[in-house]
């Protein structure tokens, strides 16, 4: 991790297009996502709130009047890439977003917001 | 203005809404509620029992409140009101002044005076805290007994249901049951559904005395009879909670109720009364619906309007455990000036009663029990006081039309459409011609029509349609925002413009960047026409998640294995293999109602490792994860049974084995039999052969699942070669013409014409397609592949089976599983 809280997570060229992966960060499961239809990156927790699943990586993509969305593989519901609100259910609650970014064919995460995680189990890992 | 709502119940809440909605300059809104917990759907109160969450009954969630400023008091009731310096006093001693009260202080359950009321095992039916109760109590109870054989007291015997109590009685103080709703013969038909299901009812009984020490061990009636029971709910109607209102000098009805007048004021002008708690022009009304129109009125008082309260019709509909009863108008009006038609069917539990005008020419009400399917249309008729046909009758003998909907008459503009929301026939007309809604969920967002019980959804959908029909637009059935195509217009022009990806579909046609609707419905079409690998990058992330890693998802995150195993048949050799393979990857099994076995727990790392064993000994994918072929079930036939007339084991092998991987619109389930005694079930499958003296019979479009339906037959005596040309034409014109995830009844359900029309193209070619629909059968049947020995064998596609990108070894730490029966199941949710 840097000093400004970038997290490297995989090369470009690992990820499915139009898909998410999980990227381990302590005990956080982060979810990433390369919509390259809209040539677009995200990353959400990969915890669903709705029945407490981690999946949200393994959800379809797609858009909702035009708002980038990811659809949970369990029931389906769908939450907004950009703000991490439910988008079909007002009760189900929103999800965590965090920065994404890309340099040099390496994409890397923001994870200030998530709170430090014990030293032990925290892993690191540098771009090659 | 200052306004403070006593209670927060399901129309109190309600009031709040609409007024909120009214956003009325310098409103200040507080509300005291009894209970610590937000309005919750009291209508829905015995979902609680059938798994629904609190969460789930709330009407709004806390944050609404904050939200709309509105000062939001639970658990703290108000315990005075005074009317002259125009205050209220809660509980916690706090002091609000306001400039109109109003009373939304609802009903309390009516206790009836019988001795021995304080008893253990005694409750009420009311709150979700009396729910509570009951289940704490209901897990060491056998027998169960329901005072009241009304509404709500059919909803807590079904709650007892629920609940997994065996003896399940009702005991009602009248001859019938819901006296208020239904007639004796109504009343007779639904004592014996009830009977069916395990609930025993005693009318004309009244309860002298409960028994028992402490705890409840029974009931003595009034006739000397007794009745033993380990728990009692009274559910014997409602009580007005008016005490408060008495206590600050309201006038209240000499049968209690807080009186008021077509304004909903009491005699207070400044203080009014809604809901259960109010009584108008002598009635207390105990339902929802008039609930949410007092609010309305008193919506209308505060904010310059003129609406006032004029009574409200009583018609219900409702489902108690799942048997359908309706009462609507006035239900049993016997006069000189009146007929009744009464049509009564024991055999099917169906009763049915309507009252006409002696001249013929107006419906003044009835009564449904065990089919309401008409209730929608005969209450709107009777209501709006529309013509009826020349024989009455026909109105409820007649087939059933397919929609429950208005299709069929023409509704005047001011029809209330939907009586929870008050929404009338003109509004949802104007919120399509006007507002430009187009969509149910755009008029049931603009309108609120169909956000409260649901009841009038058809009703609605059929107006929009028509509407826009009049209007001169097509209705089109186009599957999401991002294609204005319908999935047969969409498979046709992808296999014309030789489309091969879903951004190639995207590009050309669509709009957008596709949904979970569209992917997975577009995906399918494309394995159906090219059967290329669906798991190759550009294609992988579109497919529903269980074809995206070959295997289907599981609670907990899990995934399940299904290895192929044609007709049902297996070697001991590749059963040792799935008992080893199981064992070494710590994998529940179960068979399969498919006769295959099914493989639980296997973490999505594992997944190539197992199939690659899997393989290795001969297996192939099974396919279950997908909208696809799944099994060809068979009865075990001529070589070994002595009644078989065909080899039905070998057929099914063949023809499993013609169509595994087939992709289609919805999964696809067959099966073969060796003769008439159809121990495969064949005629539940989407298609199912059964062996005649002759040859096979063909039946299609079977199903099982939530309607059953039962298959009809295609073809008779014909041979192994014709069948399975029969076959091929049938799948592949079900393929190309279905809508997404419909499964074959449906799709027949919906065909005009039937199966005498699917017949003719089958069988007889009527469409000159035969010939093309059995070569793209070929076609696809040459190109098959196991997808998971492709998957194993291709090291970028095998990288994909891992849950951290980053730490491609470790597995999902948050799965867990629970021991069950010496083996192992997914933790709850």
């Amino acid at each position: 991790m840097d000093k400004n809280n970038w997290i490297y997570a995989c090369k470009a060229t690992d990820m499915p297009h139009n898909g998410g992966v999980c990227v381990q960060y302590g005990t956080e499961q982060i979810a990433l996502y390369y919509f390259t239809h809209r040539n677009e990156w995200y990353a959400t927790q990969n915890l669903c709130p709705h029945k407490k699943q981690m999946a949200l990586s393994r959800g379809m993509l797609g858009s909702q009047q035009g708002e980038p969305k990811v659809a949970c593989p369990f029931h389906k519901k769908t939450f907004s890439l950009k703000n991490g609100q439910c988008l079909n259910d007002e009760g189900c609650g929103s999800i965590k977003t965090y920065p994404v970014k890309v340099q040099g064919g390496n994409i890397f995460i923001n994870v200030a917001s998530i709170l430090t995680p014990h030293s032990s189990t925290l892993i690191e890992y540098e771009p090659q | 203005m200052r306004i403070i709502v006593i209670g927060n119940g399901m129309v109190g809440q309600k009031f709040c809404e609409k007024l909120v909605a009214q956003k009325i300059a310098g409103l200040e809104l507080t509300v005291f509620g009894e209970e610590t917990l937000p309005a919750y759907d009291r209508v829905h109160l015995s979902a609680y029992f059938a798994g629904k969450t609190v969460q789930d009954l709330c009407m709004k969630p806390m944050s609404w409140y904050a939200e709309n400023n509105v000062n939001l008091h639970l658990g703290d009731p108000v315990t005075h009101v005074d009317r002259a310096q125009k205050t209220v006093t809660s509980f916690e001693g706090t002091q609000f002044s306001y400039d109109y009260l109003v009373f939304a202080t609802g009903s309390a359950a009516f206790v009836p005076q019988i001795s021995g009321v304080d008893k253990h095992g005694v409750f009420v039916y009311r709150t979700i805290e009396d729910l509570n109760l009951i289940w704490r109590h209901a897990k060491i109870a056998k027998s169960a007994v329901v005072i009241g054989g009304g509404l709500l007291g059919l909803e807590a015997a079904k709650a007892m249901l629920d609940l997994g109590i065996a003896h399940t009685h009702v005991v009602e103080f009248a001859p019938r049951l819901m006296p208020r709703q239904i007639d004796d013969g109504g009343s007779h038909v639904l004592t014996e559904k009830l009977k069916a299901l395990g609930i025993t009812t005693h009318t004309q009984k009244n309860t002298a005395v409960i028994l028992g020490n402490e705890t409840i061990t029974g009931l003595m009636f009034t006739d000397g009879s007794m009745l033993s029971t380990d728990m009692l709910v009274i559910s014997a109607g409602i009580k007005p909670r008016d005490e408060l209102a008495k206590k600050a000098g309201l006038q209240t009805g000499h049968r209690g109720g807080i009186t008021v007048n077509d304004r909903m004021q009491t005699s207070d002008p400044s203080v009014f009364a809604i809901g259960e708690c109010a009584v108008h022009e002598g009635a207390v009304y105990g339902l929802v619906a008039p609930g949410y129109e007092m609010a309305e009125v008193v919506v209308h008082q505060l904010s310059g309007g003129s609406k006032q309260f004029s009574g409200f019709d009583m018609s219900t509909k409702l489902k108690l455990i799942g048997i359908d009863v309706a009462s609507f108008g006035d239900p049993f009006i016997t006069d000189e000036a009146t007929r009744s038609i009464v049509y009564h069917d024991n055999h099917k539990g169906i009763y049915k009663r309507i009252n006409v005008s002696s001249d013929g020419s107006k419906l003044l009400g009835g009564i449904l029990v065990g089919d309401a399917e008409a209730y929608n249309k005969l209450q709107q008729i009777c209501v709006n006081k529309l013509a009826i046909p020349p024989a009455p009758s026909d109105l409820i003998v007649a087939p059933a039309s397919t929609s429950n909907g208005a299709d069929n008459f023409e509704l005047p503009a001011g029809a209330l459409i939907c009586s929870c929301e008050g929404v009338k026939k003109q509004a949802i007309e104007d919120a399509i011609v006007q507002n430009g809604c187009e969509s149910f969920d755009a008029v049931k967002k603009c309108t609120g029509a169909g956000s409260g019980c649901g009841g009038c959804t058809p009703m609605v959908k059929d107006i929009i349609n028509a509407t826009l029909k009049k209007q001169g637009k097509m209705v089109r059935n186009i599957i999401c925002e991002h294609f204005t195509y319908s999935r047969q217009e969409l498979f046709d022009i992808i296999k014309i413009k030789d489309l091969r990806t879903f951004d190639a579909v995207l590009d050309a046609l669509g709009t957008g960047d596709g949904c979970e609707v569209c992917r997975p419905a577009i995906s399918s079409i494309l394995a159906s026409l090219w059967n290329d690998l669906i798991i190759k990058k550009e294609s992988a992330t579109s497919q529903d998640t269980n074809d995206r890693f070959l295997a289907n998802i599981q609670k907990g995150g899990t995934y399940s294995v299904v290895p192929r195993i044609p007709g049902g048949e297996i070697t001991p050799d590749k059963l040792i293999v799935i008992g080893t393979v199981a064992k070494k990857y710590n994998l529940y099994t179960k068979i399969t109602g498919g006769q295959r076995i099914d493989l639980f727990g296997a973490h999505l790392n594992d997944l190539p490792l197992i199939w690659e064993e899997l393989i290795a000994a001969g297996f192939e994918s099974g396919h279950a994860y997908g909208k696809a072929l799944r099994t060809v079930k068979s009865c075990v036939g001529s070589t070994w049974c002595r009644f078989g007339l065909h080899d039905s084991v070998s057929f099914a092998v063949r023809v499993e084995n013609r169509y595994k991987g087939l992709r289609a619109p919805h999964k696809i389930k067959s099966a073969v039999s060796g003769c008439i005694r159809e121990c495969a079930e064949a005629q539940s499958k989407d298609f199912g052969i059964i062996a005649t003296e002759k040859g096979w019979n063909l039946y299609v479009c079977g199903n099982g699942g939530s309607k059953p339906q039962h298959a009809l037959l295609l073809a008779a005596d014909i041979d192994s070669e014709t069948c399975i040309r029969y076959i091929d034409r049938f799948l592949m014109f079900y393929i190309k013409t279905a809508d997404p995830l419909t499964r074959t009844a449906t799709w027949l359900n919906k065909m005009e014409g039937g199966i005498d029309y699917l017949k003719n193209v089958v069988v007889h070619d009527s469409l000159g397609m035969a010939a093309e629909l059995e070569a793209q059968m070929q076609t696809l049947v040459d190109h098959y592949e196991c997808e998971w020995k492709t998957a194993v064998e291709t090291p970028e596609l095998r990288k994909r089976f891992t849950h951290f990108i980053n730490a491609p070894e470790a597995k999902d730490p948050t799965i867990v599983f629970e021991p069950l029966r010496a083996q192992k199941k997914a933790a709850e949710w």
